[in-house]
């Protein structure tokens, strides 16, 4: 497994996409950074650009490759290899190098710039992002055949976890408001990764109460420990759960 | 060494491959012939273990191929495409497929050198052409002297001396009594390596007999005459079947 891995970070640490993608995330983060003196005000300008931007240019970059590499991977299952040592490779290979462009390109600049436990907060969300919607990236993959559908599936997945849903979850509360509902909301909240990471920084920043009601709710009824405790579990299950389906679906693939 | 029995794999209602029982033995350099979508990609990604069958079993070296991996090991494989990822080196390619293979520590590494490929080892394979690209999938085919090679079209987009190097390679590979195949469409290249012809359609097999048992029957010497006879042979009965049926 070792072997592909590097051999794959080899491949895409030379890839332009990535290494555009980093200096990018670099060139935000160096401007946001210098222009505002408070510090806690750039790390959510930070945030914003991250939740913005990694999921959807993780999953499409992470479908894109995967689809791309169908023939490279058949010609590796020829070898005495396992199927699911093949599949978690090529996972793992390709979150290496996006983790490492998100950390050189937000990690390195906020931690020379504003050293503080929230911009580690940041760097951990956002790596975290990238590991889930690679892993639903790699799920897609295992799920269609047509690589044309995966794209879509890939863009109909982010844009529903970073636009729809919110929208819907605010349609609940809207239409819910005079029933006790905060619990169930701290479990919808749950199902999805980018509401977790945003309310994971936030409860880091204390701005929580400020920053609407999802982030008060997660203030008041778990603390800031309690709450990133549960934020950063749910976000791992982000990560294993869809890599635990795609090894079961990829074993009874067809190629 | 290979022997499928009563393999079956439909994809939604088209059967690709249709109650198949057969053996290949050593020394045998099997064509495997048939028009488009007759299933002849499906078979070899079958005993590959890339596609699932249905029903029915295939065993390599005695070997089950369901759920195991272990058998591949003595099987060499040439893809029909052969795609890599792009800002990887043939060199870069080359080590990764031995050092994934820690098993083996002997190389065959006569093709890497007679099909030119050592002087070009630090291009990225994304430059390459699809020709060169094919050089290295038959370089890694070779690389561990498998007792089985399955090759998919190995000729297909080579130039014509690259074809003749890969050829004799491939012949004197079958003299050293390994199992060979091989599909192609081209049947002048497989006119002196092959032993056996095995001909599909729609999934079936038609006939796997050996290539004199073939001319003595079509009373033609050269292997695209044969062939070509049986084809229409197959085409009469099939349409004979066909108004029968209706």
């Amino acid at each position: 497994m070792n072997t592909i891995v590097k051999y794959i970070t080899l491949d895409l640490i030379k890839n332009k996409i990535i290494i555009i993608y980093t200096l990018l995330l670099g060139v935000i983060s160096f401007s946001v950074l210098s222009i505002d003196s408070n510090s806690s005000k750039g790390l959510l300008s930070l945030l914003n650009i991250t939740l913005l931007f990694v999921p959807i240019i993780s999953i499409l970059f992470a479908t894109i490759y995967f689809f791309n590499s169908s023939e490279f991977i058949e010609l590796l299952l020829s070898q005495p290899v396992k199927r699911k040592t093949v599949l978690l490779a090529e996972y793992s290979g390709l979150s290496t190098a996006l983790c490492a462009a998100y950390a050189i390109g937000i990690g390195i600049p906020t931690i020379i710039l504003t050293p503080s436990p929230a911009a580690l907060v940041l760097l951990v969300s956002g790596l975290l992002l990238t590991l889930s919607f690679t892993a639903l990236a790699l799920l897609v993959f295992v799920l269609f055949k047509d690589k044309t559908k995966g794209i879509g599936a890939s863009i109909i997945i982010a844009l529903f976890l970073s636009l729809l849903f919110d929208g819907l979850l605010l349609i609940f509360i809207y239409s819910f408001g005079e029933y006790p509902i905060e619990k169930p909301i701290l479990g919808i909240i749950a199902l999805n990764p980018i509401d977790l990471a945003r309310i994971l920084m936030l409860l880091q920043l204390d701005v929580a109460v400020l920053m609407g009601y999802s982030g008060a709710l997660f203030k008041k009824f778990l603390g800031s420990m309690a709450g990133s405790t549960y934020a950063i579990t749910c976000m791992m299950l982000w990560v294993i759960v869809p890599l635990l389906l795609s090894v079961k679906i990829f074993r009874k693939k067809d190629l | 060494m290979i022997k499928l029995t009563e393999v079956t794999k439909s994809f939604g209602k088209f059967k690709a491959l249709d109650n198949i029982s057969l053996t290949l033995g050593k020394g045998q350099a099997i064509s495997l012939l048939g028009p488009n979508g007759s299933g002849k990609t499906t078979l070899i990604k079958s005993i590959l273990g890339l596609v699932i069958p249905e029903a029915g079993t295939i065993t390599v070296h005695g070997l089950q191929v369901n759920n195991n991996w272990a058998y591949r090991s003595h099987i060499g494989y040439m893809p029909q495409i052969g795609r890599y990822p792009d800002n990887m080196t043939i060199v870069q390619v080359l080590n990764m497929i031995k050092e994934l293979r820690s098993d083996k520590r002997v190389y065959d590494e006569e093709l890497i050198d007679s099909l030119g490929l050592r002087k070009i080892q630090d291009k990225t394979m994304r430059s390459l052409s699809g020709g060169t690209r094919q050089k290295v999938s038959a370089c890694l085919a070779f690389l561990f002297s498998p007792d089985v090679f399955i090759l998919d079209e190995p000729t297909a987009g080579l130039d014509p001396l690259s074809s003749e190097i890969l050829q004799s390679k491939i012949a004197q590979e079958r003299n050293k009594g390994k199992l060979i195949l091989i599909t192609s469409h081209v049947l002048s290249d497989l006119e002196d390596i092959t032993s056996h012809i095995l001909y599909l359609q729609d999934g079936k097999m038609m006939f796997h007999k050996t290539v004199e048992d073939l001319q003595n029957i079509t009373g033609e010497l050269k292997l695209s005459k044969i062939v070509a006879s049986l084809m229409q042979e197959a085409d009469v009965h099939k349409s004979f079947q066909h108004e029968h049926d209706s």
